[in-house]
């Protein structure tokens, strides 16, 4: 379980994330939703251990986030250059390297089952090869949590499609915890137990996809929209 | 991302409905192996999760049953998919009745309409 509680980071003067109180359960498929500049990448690193608030606490199975989360907990950032000069097998001996989780039986199997390239260097590799390539070495490990900052992001439907088919082969819910930020709702919606919605650094609400569509009778999409108007 | 879902209704109910549907139409045949919770989970792009809960509802409602190691099988027993066939019929009966005396339709008016509809649609 990892817990934030009334959690605040700062850049400078600005909050990028506020007041932050959330639980996220082992055995989950969460999406962490809200605009560009909500604080979701500044979020996602607080539960990955790699920032520490400027105010409130972050907690791993109830004792202080340290960086040693990281021995747990993948998480996989939103950038084009990621070990550009690697190519995947020394990507993955890099991981093996790096974190005693990593399992290249596994990662070779997702890359295979993601079509990645082994050879090329990522730099050659197209976007969306080199967002499998990333997937593959981050579900390489055995971590509790992945923590996916925009795994879709500038990605084509077809590339989407089949990552989101990797996280669903080989996140096993009943011990391990995705949490992925994404702007693609409506395709992503049938991936997710539970939302998250930041706005403005600030969480604004927490629901279960199909509690939304149980309760208000209209899916995320909608139901996000009409949230939003409320606080426009 | 696979299946297509319906906005105003839990996901995990319209999978439930998809295979019963199935085992009614014969899609499935008694006493078949359903596909594992994992396969079938990538076969509509929905998390294992959610798929988990619809085999457990299934198994519930007894129209499948899990053997240890093995798997989801539909029931061979006919009667109790009938059972939950007429529950089906009545329900979506019951909802279509309720709509249209909302805007005064009759039965009467409504079921000669239907008629005329289904010999359009043979």
């Amino acid at each position: 379980m990892i817990e934030l509680h009334e959690a605040s980071v700062k850049y400078g003067r600005r909050l990028a994330i506020s007041n932050i109180t959330m639980t996220v359960e082992r055995g989950k498929f969460i999406g962490l939703i809200g605009s560009n500049g909500s604080g979701k990448t500044t979020l996602l690193k607080v539960m990955a251990g790699l920032l520490t608030p400027d105010s409130g606490r972050a907690e791993l199975s109830g004792e202080s986030m340290t960086r040693g989360a990281v021995k747990r907990v993948a998480y996989m950032a939103d950038t084009e250059d990621f070990f550009t000069y690697l190519n995947t097998k020394q990507l993955f001996d890099y991981y093996e390297s790096q974190f005693p989780d990593f399992d290249r039986v596994k990662a070779i199997s997702v890359a295979d089952f993601l079509r990645v390239p082994m050879d090329e260097k990522l730099k050659n590799l197209s976007k969306g090869s080199k967002g499998r390539a990333k997937i593959a070495a981050t579900f390489g490990r055995e971590a509790d949590f992945y923590l996916l900052d925009e795994p879709f992001s500038g990605l084509d439907p077809m590339v989407r499609r089949e990552i989101a088919q990797g996280l669903i082969q080989y996140a096993d819910p009943e011990r391990q915890t995705v949490v992925m930020s994404t702007h693609e709702i409506q395709e992503a919606e049938p991936l997710f137990d539970q939302l998250f919605v930041l706005c403005n650094g600030e969480l604004i609400a927490e629901n279960t996809v199909d509690g939304i569509r149980d309760e208000y009778n209209m899916d995320t999409t909608s139901w996000l929209v009409s949230l939003f108007n409320k606080r426009a | 991302m696979g299946m297509e879902f319906l906005p105003d209704r839990p996901i995990y109910q319209q999978l439930i409905e998809h295979i019963i549907g199935e085992m009614i139409r014969g899609a499935i045949a008694p006493g078949e192996k359903l596909p594992s919770v994992r396969e079938y989970a990538l076969k509509v792009g929905v998390n294992a999760n959610t798929m988990q809960r619809v085999y457990k509802e299934l198994e519930q409602m007894e129209v499948t049953e899990t053997r240890r190691g093995q798997g989801s099988f539909a029931v061979k027993n006919e009667q109790k998919l009938q059972e939950v066939r007429e529950d089906l019929k009545e329900q979506l009966v019951a909802s279509f009745m309720k709509k249209a005396a909302t805007y005064g339709f009759t039965a009467e008016e409504m079921a000669h309409h239907l008629k005329v509809r289904g010999q359009e649609d043979d």
